[in-house]
């Protein structure tokens, strides 16, 4: 019997190991060093914020795995012999595959600031982190301030999750704007606005010079590049982005001959068929780069859904059915503190030349729209929703129909998923784009059918 | 407002303690005049028992309800083995000993708690009130801007079965085991709310009408922590408003002015099977004896669980029922909000519930059935089982024990909808409607799910809503009340309550939506 290797526990390998035992009957070994069983990554923040236990965090049961015949294996794997097709664990034991599938993840990025592998510095993205977090940041008694380096999801999150426990928490970020290099300036600064309104110290355009170590060798403080300004504090949370957690393969292949080893870029090169340049070997999820990009997506995409979807990908070809790697519709989503963030198509922080916009943007500064259109075609490109959820299928559905933007706002009623009974803006949207644009838009009456139509 | 809000738990906690001492104060002392209208209301032949009572208990002052209530009930008995022994049936007492005592003890209290009623509802209910709703109403601003605050849930012994989760629990399975079993331990207790009885219905209050006026006093102030911590959503706010009007207006003040009037106390939203009772002889006795207004409600009460019940659940679920209208429902949703997060989400328990619900949900019905056959057959028991025997069993099992002891006592160990989920047989036979024949669902978004957890972690019922949303499926549950909190907690917004068209409502997928269409087209085909 074929013996499937998937090496990493996360949402990539762990679909792809589902969806080959829907397929087939292969003997499937999941590895991880992390933890035992599965668990969701993006609620680890949640645990720390004492919303759940950890246990919450894992989507299936323990005995759903030796229920699937799923061996899962607890190690840390230190070289891949892809030339005698086994693995080589930090403990020196041998471990044969037939097929071995990398997925292997991410991890934070450093980027060299001197101090930054002292005791209190740490990333947020591993089980390890949150148990590190719980130890150097418990109350505000033990830790007096905390200080992130990096405005993206991670950053903002470890914020969230610090001042839940009123931690006060100052938020170095780079750039001028928070996560200007995707929002676009409207949604950049509501959600500025969110992060002051919730206490949070934010010192945008501002970087990391070093940390520095009391005595133990603990953090103490940091040193702002810019100004030289000094902040005491007692965690330091780096969350600048991540990047393919593909070290343990740089010195790996021992016994493969020049050229024959796994070809790396900055993660494992793949081709549309997830497969590397050696036989039998696949990387899919964070650690996996494209070797040409897909569509308008980056080579590599750390999201929870495109692990997802390769996962379920791959499995087709290892069961015999050589599929390629066919991402639909760009979509993400994401939360601010209070404010919900989805986004459905492209909607580039910065306007191309054949773009035009619209942007709405409710009393409050809680909740916007941000839609993206072809100024010529008038073809519909992407809409950023805040504050207002909105239906995944409808966009989908005119993206794929190449909808124009009139369609999309006289059927913006069939869009919304808000809750029963929330406010609805729809019509104040619809007449906000008549008057900016001159036209006669008319909203149309939310109809079931054709909601309905969206899943045919 | 910390502060506050300590100062309110500390003036909560006086009220409790003056609540909780009460049933150690007061004395008894039964006059003959009270007992000889007690003997000539009762009917009682036992002149034995008449002749023991005077000779032990009356004129005599007894201090406490606890002596009291034990010299009744061992008179009683060893009367009634007396009688029984020598096969003098009309002489026997069938009253349940507890609750004849507890109509004794009525008569007989003395003492400061009944000349001061109202300074003892201040000291109690009043302190209660004012101390809890200083604890509560700093939220607005302690728990920070408006949106979901579950911060601290799990790390809270009061949330999370700690030390303080136990107490309540002590306190609660206490509470129910008084008021079903031992109501004449808590004559002191019917005593402070006596003057607002005595205004709506006119009567002194019994056990059950102080248990109602708590119960809606526990909702209304637990209504304001809802109103606080979900302002920010509609959905809760409004539904909220809508279980604490029908407990206030349909399960308190309309039976109450109903009595008033003369007519049947009777809860028009209380449906068959939940309102178990209602086929029985005694009660259908009742109704045809009110003449056209019993007829009504009799007519009425029949429709409602044929018609009504369905007919909604159809077009809106169950939830119409169970988070709008429901009693029971209204109290987990309200005190038993803090509680969600404890139910058990294993699919162990979702076999148990599934055992267990329509276990009772039949049980109601065979009950039901032979009550029915003997009332019209006129023989009290069907093939040798005495009716009377299996609606006593009902009652204690379910009624008492499941309902009231386990269904809200252990609110604080497996969460706020142990009755509803696992006993309740009006939920189990809305939940067949909902399952098989509704326009309810909760709809997924697409492939937006990351598997957070979140829903499931809140789900009062013990759904794994995760299981079915990150699989791209609507979540088409019997047990699903409708709460809208998975939807509330999701942080990415992938959850809707909706009623639409029953085509496409189960919509099991292999593949979520954000992949490429074709192959989606060929795993969801197979």
């Amino acid at each position: 019997m074929e013996h499937i290797v998937i090496l990493g526990n996360g949402i990539s390998g762990v679909t792809l190991a589902r969806h080959i035992r829907k397929l087939s009957d292969k003997k499937i070994t999941i590895i991880s060093a992390e933890t035992e069983f599965f668990f969701s990554r993006t609620a680890l923040m949640y645990v720390y914020m004492g919303h759940m236990k950890f246990e919450h965090t894992q989507p299936y049961e323990n005995n759903f795995w030796s229920k699937n015949r799923i061996e899962l294996k607890k190690g840390y794997v230190s070289k891949v012999d892809s030339k005698n097709k086994s693995l080589i664990f930090s403990d020196g034991e041998v471990f044969p595959y037939d097929k071995l599938i990398l997925a292997v993840g991410s991890k934070p990025n450093k980027f060299g600031w001197p101090g930054q592998d002292l005791d209190g510095v740490m990333g947020m993205y591993h089980k390890q982190d949150l148990e590190k977090l719980e130890e150097y940041a418990p109350n505000n008694k033990v830790c007096k301030r905390a200080v992130i380096v990096g405005g993206g999801l991670i950053g903002i999150e470890l914020a969230e999750m610090l001042h839940s426990r009123h931690i006060p928490v100052t938020f170095l970020v780079r750039e001028a704007s928070f996560w200007n290099g995707v929002l676009p300036k409207g949604e950049s600064t509501m959600i500025n606005n969110e992060i002051l309104s919730n206490g949070i110290d934010l010192r945008l355009s501002t970087n990391l010079k070093e940390i520095k170590a009391d005595e133990n060798g603990k953090v103490q403080s940091v040193i702002l590049e810019e100004t030289g300004e000094e902040i005491f504090c007692d965690v330091v949370g780096l969350t600048a982005g991540v990047s393919p957690n593909i070290d343990f393969l740089k010195d790996s292949e021992i016994s493969a001959e020049p050229g024959r080893s796994i070809e790396l870029g900055r993660g494992i090169k793949v081709n549309r068929n997830l497969e590397t340049n050696i036989k039998d070997v696949y990387a899919i999820g964070d650690c996996a780069e494209q070797n040409e990009a897909i569509d308008q997506r980056r080579p590599i995409e750390a999201v929870w859904y495109t692990g997802r979807m390769m996962g379920e990908t791959l499995a087709q070809t290892i069961c015999g059915n050589r599929t390629e790697y066919k991402p639909g519709h760009w979509f993400n989503s994401a939360k601010f503190f209070d404010i919900e963030y989805q986004t459905y198509g492209w909607v580039w922080s910065q306007t191309k030349e054949n773009e035009a916009r619209f942007y709405w943007e409710y009393k409050g500064g809680k909740k916007c729209i941000h839609i993206n259109y072809d100024k010529n075609t008038r073809e519909f490109i992407g809409i950023n929703t805040f504050g207002i959820r909105m239906r995944h299928e409808f966009f989908d559905k005119a993206l794929t129909e190449k909808r124009n933007i009139e369609y999309v706002l006289e059927h913006l009623a069939d869009a919304n998923f808000d809750p029963e009974f929330y406010k609805l803006h729809e019509k104040e949207i619809v007449e906000k784009f008549n008057s900016e644009n001159n036209t006669t838009i008319q909203l149309k009456k939310k109809s079931w059918s054709r909601i309905f139509n969206l899943q045919a | 407002m910390k502060y506050i809000q300590k100062i309110g738990l500390g003036i909560f906690l006086v009220g409790l303690a003056f609540f909780i001492s009460l049933i150690f104060l007061g004395k008894y002392e039964l006059t003959p005049s009270n007992f000889d209208q007690f003997v000539a209301n009762k009917g009682i032949k036992s002149d034995i028992f008449i002749n023991e009572v005077k000779a032990n208990v009356l004129g005599k002052e007894f201090d406490g309800p606890f002596v009291f209530s034990s010299e009744i009930v061992n008179t009683l008995n060893s009367v009634n083995n007396i009688h029984k022994q020598n096969s003098e049936w009309d002489k026997v007492i069938w009253s349940k000993p507890h609750s004849f005592a507890y109509e004794l003890a009525k008569d007989s209290g003395k003492g400061i708690v009944k000349d001061n009623k109202g300074l003892f509802w201040w000291l109690t209910f009043g302190l209660g009130i004012i101390g809890a709703l200083l604890f509560i109403i700093p939220n607005v601003i302690t728990l920070g801007p408006k949106g979901i605050k579950n911060n601290g849930i799990f790390l809270s012994s009061a949330t999370n079965r700690g030390w303080i989760g136990w107490l309540v629990f002590i306190f609660l399975v206490g509470f129910y085991l008084l008021l079903y079993f031992r109501p004449d331990y808590i004559i002191n207790w019917t005593y402070i709310v006596d003057p607002i009885s005595e205004s709506l219905s006119g009567n002194l209050a019994s056990q059950w009408f102080l248990y109602g006026f708590l119960y809606c006093t526990v909702m209304t102030v637990m209504a304001v922590r809802m109103y606080i911590k979900y302002r920010h959503n509609k959905y809760q706010v409004l539904r909220t408003t809508s279980v604490l009007f029908f407990q206030i207006v349909f399960a308190f003040l309309i039976p109450e002015i109903l009595v008033r009037f003369e007519k049947p106390w009777y809860d028009f939203k209380n449906a068959f099977p939940l309102d178990y009772d209602f086929f029985f002889s005694w009660n259908l006795n009742e109704l045809i004896a009110s003449g056209g207004f019993g007829l009504f409600i009799l007519i009425w009460g029949i429709v409602l669980t044929l018609v009504i019940v369905p007919v909604m659940v159809y077009f809106f679920g169950k939830r119409w029922y169970c988070s709008w209208v429901c009693g029971c429902g209204g109290l987990a949703e309200t005190l038993g909000d803090p509680y969600r997060q404890l139910s058990n989400k294993s699919i162990k328990s979702w076999k148990l519930e599934r055992w267990l619900v329509h276990g009772v949900l039949v049980f109601a019905l065979i009950m039901t059935g032979f009550t029915l056959y003997a009332y019209f057959s006129g023989n009290q028991s069907v093939l040798g089982i005495q009716t009377q025997t299996i609606q006593d069993i009902y009652g204690f099992l379910i009624g008492a024990i499941f309902a009231g002891v386990i269904g809200t006592g252990f609110y604080p160990i497996f969460g706020n909808r142990v009755w509803c989920r696992f006993g309740c047989p009006l939920a189990a036979y809305l939940g067949i409607v909902q399952r098989f024949k509704s326009r309810f669902r909760i709809t997924t978004n697409g492939g937006q799910c990351i598997s957070c957890g979140n829903c499931s972690t809140y789900c009062e019922q013990g759904i794994d809503v995760r299981a079915y949303a990150q699989k791209g499926e609507n979540i088409v549950r019997a047990s699903c009340v409708g709460c809208g909190i998975c939807s509330a907690v999701c942080p990415r917004g992938v959850l809707k309550l909706e009623n639409g068209p029953e085509t496409g409502r189960i919509n099991p997928t292999d593949i979520l939506l954000g992949n490429d269409v074709d192959l989606m087209k060929l795993i969801n085909k197979k």
